[in-house]
């Protein structure tokens, strides 16, 4: 079984939002790039499941659509664990033109199984997976929290309303993950490190794609006005603002 | 030419979404000076199906099939665009919830329809076709504009507020083709605590944090809600440590969420953690240290201990109710 996983190069999450260029571009001056949480912890559940032998995994890639700027963050993913790499060269201009990178190059190096997170740190799109899913008409599972694998077949558990459920699929299958797929990112130790300048990484050239968006411009939230404080040994005062002033309850 | 709404239900009644969902659609329809179709998938019946003639649905669409009692992705993104197909939508609207993030990227794809995820306003014009949506985990929105014929638009949780707007919509049903080499997904066992107020659904949400102390420290968190009919949330930290189950972690690398009213007791306000309740209407932070930063997100705020204030606050509530 082979195994993909989406990265996205994103910035750190406690960057602060400022823009430049009339608010067309973030800022980036001394922004940490990391890999987007989510395909963080994706990655790690597909080491896991690789490191059991029965489950028979030849391989992990992991892809990115980006600059060569992401670069470090693809190390990053091999020194971690995964066995190559696979840049795609370009700036990834919106969701559908990433998915349809990903699916072409996927076209042609099949996968069984296809990791991609739930959402960007950036554009929060929560689109790039579901998208290379129909351009390779292969099903999709969302909101999935876990992912097994038992006798060839791939198993997942995905949350609905006021619980979860059990899904089986025909592979391949992209699975697209939430919390509790892995529990905490694995770390890449020191032989990793070493060894992942050793790993492929290996740059595609991007095929022609329509952009379906752009962004005119960003903005930044409306100050919110200061918190209202309230004395402690007056709590009835914010049940009184609550429900006359906010109007909430 | 029509605005498409995809409405979800439960158990045969639609959710409150799904009225937001028709609202917002009508008024962009009148933009477009056009019709609102409203699109049901499952067993509801015509009287529960008029309701969505009160929010602004000049027609609704329903799809009865038990082939579709399990989500497919695949599946329901082909009914959706055999839908959209017949009733030559130019605009299609869905919620940004886990339905949505299965279903719109999918039906980008097939409609070659630009996504606008996760909009929380009506467009700024229609021509071209302009909307607002949030980026950077709520730390910045920005204005984008989708160039396709066809756009697709999740609407941001509890971000319009619905108004009746009476129309008497007609209701067709319609069998969509289904051919059995679409179906690649099987579900299997289901586990669902029903009766329970879900938390992504909830108008009011009360959370705890580290703050909080330990586990059995929850009481007055649960009373409160349970006096406000409000939903228990809590931080990351609270969450990893097993304080409490792992669906009630909101924030960046957890739950989203947008109620009216959240009450943070013992939490510090972590850029992460804001990142899942910065849309909420109104924000409550009881917490000791007045310089949290949870105080710089929050509308009303008492520097206090949370396991004094709690329950003070729920006899408070109680004399109200
Ligand atoms: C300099 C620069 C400029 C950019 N300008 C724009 C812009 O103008 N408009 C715009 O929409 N986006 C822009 N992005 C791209 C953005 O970072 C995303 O890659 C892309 O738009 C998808 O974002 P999303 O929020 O829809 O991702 P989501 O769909 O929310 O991401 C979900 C998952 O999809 C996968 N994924 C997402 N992006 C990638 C990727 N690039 N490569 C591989 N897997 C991925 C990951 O698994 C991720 O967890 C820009 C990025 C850079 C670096
Ligand atoms: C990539 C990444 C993703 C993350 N994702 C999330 C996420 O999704 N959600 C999330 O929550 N965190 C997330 N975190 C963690 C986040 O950075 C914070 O560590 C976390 O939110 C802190 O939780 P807390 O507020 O409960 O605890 P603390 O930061 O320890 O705060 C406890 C607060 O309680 C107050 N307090 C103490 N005693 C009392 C009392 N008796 N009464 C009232 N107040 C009291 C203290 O003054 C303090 O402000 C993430 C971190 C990273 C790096």
């Amino acid at each position: 079984m082979k195994i993909l996983v989406c990265l996205s190069n994103v910035p750190d999450t406690t960057t602060k939002a400022k823009f430049v260029n009339d608010n067309t571009a973030l800022d980036t001056t001394g922004v940490q790039w990391i890999i987007n949480p989510w395909d963080e912890l994706a990655l790690t559940r597909a080491i896991e499941l690789k490191s059991d032998a029965a489950n028979s995994i030849e391989n992990i890639t992991v892809i990115t659509v980006g600059g060569k700027d992401s670069e470090p963050t693809m190390r990053k993913a091999l020194a971690i664990g995964a066995d190559d790499a696979v840049r795609i060269d370009a700036e990834p201009k919106d969701a559908y033109y990433v998915a349809a990178q990903i699916a072409e190059y996927v076209k042609s190096n099949p996968f069984d199984l296809i990791f991609s997170g739930i959402e960007s740190a950036d554009y929060n799109g929560s689109a790039v997976g579901g998208m290379v899913s129909e351009f390779l008409n292969i099903p999709s599972v969302s909101a999935v929290s876990s992912v097994n694998i038992d006798g060839g077949q791939v198993k997942i558990t995905r949350d609905i309303d006021g619980g979860h459920e059990e899904v089986s699929s025909e592979l391949p299958v992209l699975a697209i993950v939430q919390k509790g797929i892995a529990k905490e990112p694995m770390i890449a130790a020191m032989r990793g490190i070493m060894m992942a300048r050793k790993k492929p990484l290996n740059v595609v050239a991007p095929m022609e794609v329509e952009v379906l968006t752009d962004v005119v411009n960003f903005e930044l939230p409306q100050p919110k006005p200061p918190c209202k404080m309230i004395d402690p040994e007056n709590v009835k005062e914010l049940v009184n603002l609550l429900q006359n002033e906010a109007k909430v309850i | 030419m029509s605005v498409l709404v995809f409405t979800e239900n439960w158990d045969g009644k639609f959710k409150k979404v799904s009225f937001e969902l028709v609202s917002y659609a009508s008024k962009i329809a009148e933009m477009l000076n056009t019709q609102t179709v409203a699109l049901s998938i499952g067993n509801v019946q015509d009287d529960e199906l008029n309701k969505l003639g009160n929010y602004g649905a000049d027609k609704i669409v329903s799809v009865k099939n038990d082939k579709l009692n399990i989500l497919d992705n695949q599946v329901y993104t082909s009914v959706i665009a055999q839908v959209a197909e017949k009733e030559g939508s130019k605009v299609v609207i869905i919620a940004q919830n886990n339905m949505g993030k299965a279903l719109a990227p999918r039906l980008s794809v097939k409609l070659k329809a630009g996504l606008g995820a996760g909009v929380s306003k009506l467009p700024s014009s229609v021509e071209p076709f302009t909307v607002f949506k949030k980026v950077y985990s709520g730390k910045a929105y920005s204005n984008l504009v989708i160039k396709s014929d066809i756009k697709i638009l999740t609407l941001a949780q509890n971000s319009f507020e619905f108004e009746e707007n009476n129309k008497s919509a007609s209701i067709e049903s319609f069998e969509p083709t289904l051919n059995d080499d679409l179906f690649k997904t099987k579900v299997g066992n289901v586990e669902k605590q029903t009766g329970k107020i879900l938390l992504t659904d909830a108008e009011i949400v009360i959370s705890g944090g580290r703050g909080m102390k330990a586990s059995d420290q929850w009481g007055p968190i649960e009373e409160l809600a349970e006096v406000l009919g409000a939903a228990t949330a809590c931080s990351r930290p609270v969450s990893d440590e097993g304080w409490r189950p792992h669906e009630e972690h909101t924030g960046q690398t957890g739950k989203i969420i947008a109620p009216n009213l959240y009450i943070a007791a013992g939490i510090s306000g972590a850029i992460q953690h804001l990142a899942g309740i910065s849309s909420s209407k109104c924000i409550v932070a009881i917490n000791t240290d007045k310089d949290a930063p949870i105080f710089e997100a929050a509308n009303y705020g008492i520097i206090g201990d949370a396991s004094k204030v709690l329950p003070e606050l729920i006899q408070a509530v109680k004399e109200i109710k």
